[in-house]
Parts: C-alpha cells; structure tokens; sequence
C-alpha cells in the first residue's frame, strides 16, 4: 500500500490516490498524525500548503513526528516521493539536497511548463528517455530550487537531478525556467534513487479526463518497480 | 537561573537572491524614496531561563540551526540580553 501523507493545509493527497489508482497502484490518505501503517510499502508527500507555509514553505511538516518514521524508511529502501509542498516538506527534512525558496518572479506561478528528463535510470524515470521532454503543470510561489555551485556539480556528477525546466524542443534556457531555479533544477534525487522530490505536479497529468496530458503517469509509476 | 530573551536574526546568506526585498526596494522606489538597497530577515525573540548567557546562546543557536534557520539558504545571528 501506498501511503500518501496528509498534513493540515495538504490539498492534493486525494488527487495523488486518484492518480496512483488510475494506475492500478493501491494507495490510501494517511492523516500525519496516525503514524505510518505497517503495510506502507512507497510514501508520496503531496502538494498543498502544511501549516500555512509557516517560516517557510514545508518547514514544519518536516519537524512533525511522521517525519522521523518516513527518515527511517527512506533509508531502509522504502520509495518516497514528494511532490510540490511534498519537494519543500522533503528539503526541508533532509531528505533531499538542496533548498526550494521564493520563485525569482516573487510571483505564485501556475503554468505548464516542460521538463527535460535527465537520468532515465531511477525508477521514477524508467519510462521515459534521456532527454525526453515532458509537459507538467505546476503551481507553487516557493520553487526555486537553492544549491550552491558546489552542490550543484555534486548533484550533476552523481546524476541526482531527475528534471530540468525546459523549453518545448528541451533546451535548458534561462527563458524557460519558471521560478529562477540554479541549474534549472525541477527534481532531485535524495542518496538513495528511491528518494525523489519535485516541484511540477505529475499526479495533475496522470488522468487522461483532465485533459493535461499524462506524462505524469512515468513519475507515479516509480512506485510499481 | 536567569530570565534572558534570546534574539535570533535570519537572513538569506550573501549572493542568495531575494525577490521581496527586491519588490519592496521597487516599492519604496515608487513612492519617490532614494535607496541603494534592501535586504529583509527574519527576527525572532525567544525569552527563556538559563544558567548563563552562555548557556542562552547555545540552545538559542541550537533552535536556529534544528528549525528558525535554513542551513543551505540561511545565515543567523543570536543576540542574547537579560530580561
């Protein structure tokens, strides 16, 4: 069973259970504070706004007790996803390298955007090709993926990034990237490959009656390898 | 112990850019002021007891490093007076 962790102010852990049954992948709304079932077998941290957005986007979620249990899991091989306040929720608990931080625009942006994938060799790519070019919506005023430049080369050199903002024939230009993210960073991997989080929102192109797209499908997928 | 109130400055390390400081500077532009720049952070006053403002700092710190501040984005500053 999938565990979608709701937190107070979550507003897309239904549409990630929606999405993942689409899929034929059982999943189920899990309330933060009930701890993880024992049959959690993959950990999707949805989007939506925990706490308010309170000190900084996903900075409280990360300190919730749960946190301590989804550390624990993560390191013991357990896929994690966190997707929008999930990407933020998952920084900010160390998870994941790096930091998502107000967009450069100052501006809440919801768009569709493309992303090139840029290591097909993680379960949440396995679907898709390098340099596939793939259309995601987002909608988030605190994306701007932080890194140092060090950090970045790091990230490059062992293949952690997942998704770079990119125009519509996948060139990574400063033009395409949403939010002023270093490196036109979309997603991360954490130590392990099956520790991933990114701001754009797979679970909103997953079902095909919503009509943007299902290039989706490929990221959620990750967690039926 | 002694009652201090420890005051914990946060702000975007040097080089990280800050779109609402730079709104506000262009705010302030607007309504005609003269400025070179503007930086914003975060302040935040802890009162607490401990045996020395030694002992102060070092939780104050602590609480900045675990929760106030964000290490990859984030410097911090801790001020600690008696209250």
């Amino acid at each position: 069973m999938i565990t979608v962790l709701q937190f107070g102010g979550s507003n897309c852990d239904r549409d990630a259970v929606r999405a993942l049954d689409h899929l034929g992948i059982d999943a189920e709304r899990v309330w933060f504070e009930d701890g993880l079932p024992a049959d959690t077998d993959g950990i999707v941290l949805p989007g939506g706004f925990s706490y308010g957005d309170y000190l900084r986007a996903g900075a409280m979620a990360a300190r919730a007790p749960v946190m301590a249990e989804v550390r624990e899991r993560a390191a013991a091989g357990t896929p994690v996803l966190g997707i929008c306040n999930g990407a933020q929720i998952g920084s900010e608990s160390g998870l994941t390298p790096g930091a998502f931080t107000t967009n450069a625009s100052a501006r809440f942006q919801c768009e569709h955007v493309h992303l090139r994938v840029e290591n097909a060799d993680t379960p949440w790519t396995a679907a898709y090709e390098e340099g596939d070019v793939v259309e995601f919506p987002i909608a988030h005023g605190e994306g701007r993926f932080e890194a140092t430049d060090e950090e970045l080369a790091r990230l490059d050199e062992e293949e952690r990034v997942l998704f770079r903002y990119c125009d519509a024939e996948g060139d990574v230009t400063d033009m395409a990237n949403p939010n002023g993210s270093a490196g036109n960073v979309a997603g991360v991997l954490g130590e392990r490959d099956t520790v991933a989080v990114l701001m754009p929102h797979p679970e909103r192109a997953t079902l095909p009656d919503l009509h943007a797209g299902t290039d989706g499908q490929g990221v959620l997928r990750g967690f039926s390898h | 112990m002694t009652a201090y109130t420890a005051t914990v400055t946060v702000r975007l390390k040097q080089g990280v850019l800050d779109p609402e400081a730079e709104t506000t500077k262009r705010a302030l532009e607007r309504l005609g002021f003269d400025l070179e720049g503007l930086r914003s952070a975060d302040r935040f006053e802890v009162d607490l007891d401990a045996d020395s403002p030694e002992a102060a700092t070092d939780r104050a710190d602590e609480m900045a490093e675990r929760l106030l501040a964000n290490p990859t984005i984030h410097d911090y500053d801790v001020h600690v007076t008696e209250r």
